[in-house]
C-alpha cells in the first residue's frame, strides 16, 4: 500500500527524517514508534504529499491510483477541524470536499458517528467536545471517505487511557473489516498493539518487524524491581547491570545474566536499607526494546 | 465547483456564527463614519488668538473687528505685554497673537504704512497655513480699500472669479465620506483575510484540508467570495451613513460605483492573501496589513494632496490600490463621472488583482512546507 524508499527529509541543515524505507502492506496495522522529535511527523506529512521530500520517494497503491482521489484518510497530530462547526457540519463538509452528496454522507456518518460512539453529539460544535471526542470526530471525518487506508498521527496523544483503550478498538473492528492502518505513537505499550512496527530514533528506523520479533531481538534479560525508593539509577553501577531504566511505578533492569544480578542487587540494597517488594524476570517490553536498541545505536 | 460550493458554505456558517467578527464588519463603517465624517475638518476655523493692543486707537480696533469677523480668529485674550502674548502660544492657549504697535494708528493716519504683527504657532502647519493666509488676505482687503478711496475708483482692474465646482460650499465632508469609505474596506479585506487565513493555518485546519483532493485554487475562491460580500456590506452601509448623515450627494451611477468598486476590493484582497501567505502567525499578519494601511492612509491622496508630495514618494503611492480607487469613488460620488474618465484607474486596479491574486496562488501550492 505504501512504499518508502530512502525517504530523507532536511530542514535547514537538520536531518528530520533519513533514508527511511518501509513498507506498508494490504490489511497492516503498521506502527510508527518513536519518542517526541524523532521525525514521525515529518515522515507522516511526505507520505501524505503535504511536504516534498529531499531525496527519497514515497508511492501509494504502487503508483496506480493517484492519492488525490480520496483513497486514504489522514487525522493530522493536531485537531484540525472546524471548531465553529457542529460534529455534523464538520463532517458534511468533508465529505462535500470529496464530491459525496449529503444522503450517502449521512447514511455513512450514521454508521460511523455509532462505532465511535458520537451519535448524541451530533449538533454538538466541535470545539466543546472533550479531547477525546474530538480525536474521533476527526477519525469519523476521516473514515465518511470510506478510504482503504487510514493514517493517523499520534491519535491518542495527550487523552487519557480509557480513551486510547477505545480509540484502538475501533482501530481493530476497522483493520478486522479490511482497512489498512499506518499509525505514529510515542507509546511503547501501543505498540505492542500494532501487527507491525518500526522504531524510528532522531530520523533514522532502528528496527522493523512483528513486536515478538523484535523482542526477540535484544540478548539481555529484564529484571522488574519494585521497592520502597524511587531513585533506583544507582543499579546501573554495578557490574552485573548493563542498565537501569524507570518504568512506571517500577525499575527495569538490563541484565546479561539473570541469578548473579538479582544476588548483587539485593545485596546493595539492603546495605543502603531499602526494602524489595518484587523483583522478578519478565518478557521484555517494546520499551525495553526501545532502549536496548536505541543504545546501540548511541554506542 | 461542488467543492467551491463546499468551502463557501463553511465560511458562511463560520461567519454567521462569529458575532463579533460580523458585527465589526457592520460597526466599523458606520462609527468610524460617523468619528471621522464629523472630525476630519481641513478647514480651521475659530483659532484661539490673544491680542495686544498698544495702539488703543479706533483705527486698532476696526483691524480687530475684521479679523475677528472672519470667523477664523476668535480674540479670547486681551493681554498687557509682548512677554504675556508669548507665554499664551508657549502654553497653546492661543495659537495667534496679534500686536499692534502704539504708533498704529498715527502711521496710518500719515499715509504711512501700519504694521500689524501676527505671531502664529506653526507647530501645526493645518491651522497655522490657515491663519497666515487668513491674515494676509485680511491685510490685502485692507490695504485694497482704502487703494480704492484714495485713487477715487469705481471698481477694481481685475477681477477674478473662482468657481468651486463639485463641491462649491467646500464641505470637507463630502470630500471625506467617500475616501474613509475606500479606508475602511482596505482595512477590512486586507486585514481579515490575511488573518483569518493565518488562523486556519494556525489551527491546522489547513492540514487537514490540503490532503482532500481540493485545488489551491479552489480553496482561494471559496475564500475570497465571502469577503467580497463583506465588502460590498460594508460599502453600501457606508454609503447610506454619507447619504444620510452627512448628505453626501451621489451625482454618478451607483451601479457604476458598485461595478468598479469590484476591482478594488479583489485588488485588497489579493494584498491580504499575499500577506496570509507570507506570515507566519496571525500577529505577523497584523503587522503587516499596518504595513499596507499606513501609506495607504498617508499617500493614497485621502489626507494630503497627492501632488504636494515630492516625486518619489508619488510614485510609492502609485503602488497603493488606494490611490486609484479614490480617483475612482471621488469621481462618481462628487463629480458625477463615469467610467469613460476613469479606464486607467480601473486597469490599474485590474492589473494589482491579477498581479496579487496570482502571486499567492503560486506560493500557496497546496505544500505547508
Amino acid at each position: 500500500m505504501i512504499e518508502m524508499e530512502a525517504l530523507t527529509k532536511v530542514f535547514g541543515g537538520i536531518t528530520a527524517v533519513s533514508e527511511v524505507s518501509l513498507r506498508v502492506e494490504q490489511g497492516d496495522i503498521f506502527g510508527l514508534v518513536g519518542p517526541d522529535g524523532a521525525g514521525k511527523t515529518t515522515l507522516l506529512r511526505m507520505v501524505c504529499g503535504l511536504i516534498n521530500p529531499t531525496s527519497g520517494r514515497v508511492t501509494l497503491f504502487g503508483g496506480r491510483q493517484k492519492k488525490d482521489a480520496g483513497n486514504f484518510g489522514y487525522m493530522p497530530q493536531r485537531f484540525s477541524l472546524c471548531g465553529d462547526l457542529t460534529v455534523m457540519e464538520n463532517i458534511n463538509f468533508f465529505g462535500s470536499l470529496y464530491k459525496l452528496d449529503r444522503k450517502t454522507v449521512r447514511e455513512r456518518a450514521d454508521e460511523i458517528l455509532e462505532l465511535t460512539k458520537l451519535s448524541q453529539f451530533k449538533s454538538r460544535f466541535a470545539e466543546d467536545l472533550s479531547g477525546g471526542m474530538k480525536q474521533k470526530l476527526a477519525l469519523t471525518c476521516a473514515l465518511v471517505i470510506r478510504p482503504g487506508m487510514l493514517i493517523l498521527d499520534e491519535p491518542t496523544f495527550g487523552v487519557d487511557p480509557e480513551f486510547r483503550k477505545e480509540f484502538w478498538k475501533i482501530l481493530y473492528m476497522l483493520n478486522r473489516d479490511g482497512m489498512t492502518i499506518f499509525v505514529s505513537t510515542p507509546y511503547m505499550d501501543e505498540a505492542d498493539l500494532c501487527k507491525k512496527v518500526a522504531l524510528l530514533d532522531r530520523g533514522k528506523i532502528v528496527a522493523v518487524g512483528t513486536p515478538d520479533q523484535l523482542k526477540k531481538q535484544i540478548k539481555n534479560k529484564i529484571i522488574e524491581i519494585k521497592a520502597d525508593v524511587k531513585d533506583l539509577d544507582f543499579l546501573g553501577e554495578l557490574p552485573e547491570v548493563d542498565d537501569a531504566s524507570f518504568y512506571g511505578d517500577r525499575y527495569h533492569v538490563s541484565v546479561p545474566v539473570v541469578e548473579p544480578a538479582k544476588i548483587s542487587i539485593s545485596r546493595l540494597l539492603s546495605e543502603k536499607g531499602i526494602a524489595i517488594s518484587f523483583m522478578e524476570e519478565i518478557t521484555p517490553s517494546m520499551e525495553d526494546v526501545f532502549v536496548s536498541l536505541t543504545e546501540k545505536e548511541v554506542v | 465547483m461542488s467543492r467551491i460550493l463546499a468551502i463557501l458554505k463553511k465560511e458562511f456558517l463560520q461567519m454567521r456564527r462569529d458575532r463579533l467578527t460580523l458585527g465589526m464588519v457592520f460597526a466599523l463603517p458606520l462609527f468610524q463614519l460617523l468619528l471621522f465624517g464629523y472630525a476630519i475638518q481641513t478647514e480651521v476655523k475659530h483659532i484661539p488668538t490673544a491680542v495686544f493692543d498698544q495702539s488703543l486707537s479706533a483705527e486698532s480696533r476696526d483691524m480687530m473687528e475684521a479679523f475677528s469677523a472672519s470667523g477664523y480668529f476668535d480674540v479670547y485674550y486681551s493681554t498687557g505685554g509682548y512677554a504675556e502674548i508669548t507665554n499664551m502660544i508657549d502654553s497653546g492657549r492661543a495659537k495667534v497673537g496679534i500686536i499692534f504697535p502704539p504708533d498704529f494708528s498715527e502711521n496710518l493716519k500719515k499715509g504711512d504704512t501700519a504694521t500689524v504683527q501676527v505671531l502664529v504657532d506653526a507647530s501645526d502647519s493645518m491651522s497655522s497655513s490657515t491663519a497666515i493666509a487668513t491674515a494676509n488676505a485680511i491685510g490685502l482687503l485692507k490695504s485694497q480699500k482704502i487703494f480704492i478711496q484714495k485713487a477715487q475708483l469705481t471698481n477694481l482692474p481685475y477681477d477674478i472669479r473662482v468657481r468651486p465646482w463639485y463641491n462649491p460650499d467646500g464641505i470637507t465632508a463630502y470630500y471625506m465620506v467617500p475616501a474613509i469609505l475606500g479606508i475602511i474596506v482596505t482595512m477590512t479585506m486586507v486585514m481579515m483575510t490575511a488573518v483569518a487565513i493565518v488562523r486556519e493555518r494556525e489551527r491546522g485546519t489547513l492540514e487537514q484540508l490540503m490532503v482532500t483532493p481540493i485545488r489551491s485554487f479552489e480553496l482561494m475562491i471559496g475564500k475570497i467570495v465571502p469577503y467580497i460580500g463583506l465588502g460590498y456590506l460594508q460599502i453600501t452601509v457606508a454609503l447610506l451613513v454619507g447619504a444620510l448623515v452627512f448628505h453626501v450627494p451621489i451625482r454618478g451611477s451607483l451601479l457604476e460605483l458598485y461595478v468598479l468598486t469590484l476591482f478594488f476590493i479583489t485588488a485588497s484582497l489579493g494584498l491580504g492573501i499575499l500577506i496570509s501567505n507570507i506570515a507566519k502567525n496571525q500577529m505577523q499578519a497584523f503587522q503587516m496589513s499596518f504595513f499596507v494601511l499606513l501609506p495607504s492612509i498617508m499617500l493614497s491622496g485621502f489626507l494630503f494632496p497627492r501632488e504636494a508630495m515630492p516625486l518619489v514618494i508619488q510614485y510609492i503611492g502609485d503602488i497603493i490600490p488606494l490611490t486609484y480607487y479614490l480617483v475612482i469613488i471621488r469621481g462618481i460620488v462628487l463629480k458625477g463621472i463615469g467610467f469613460p474618465y476613469l479606464v486607467s484607474q480601473v486597469a490599474a486596479l485590474l492589473v494589482f488583482s491579477v498581479v496579487l491574486v496570482t502571486l499567492s496562488i503560486i506560493k500557496f501550492k497546496k505544500k505547508i512546507a
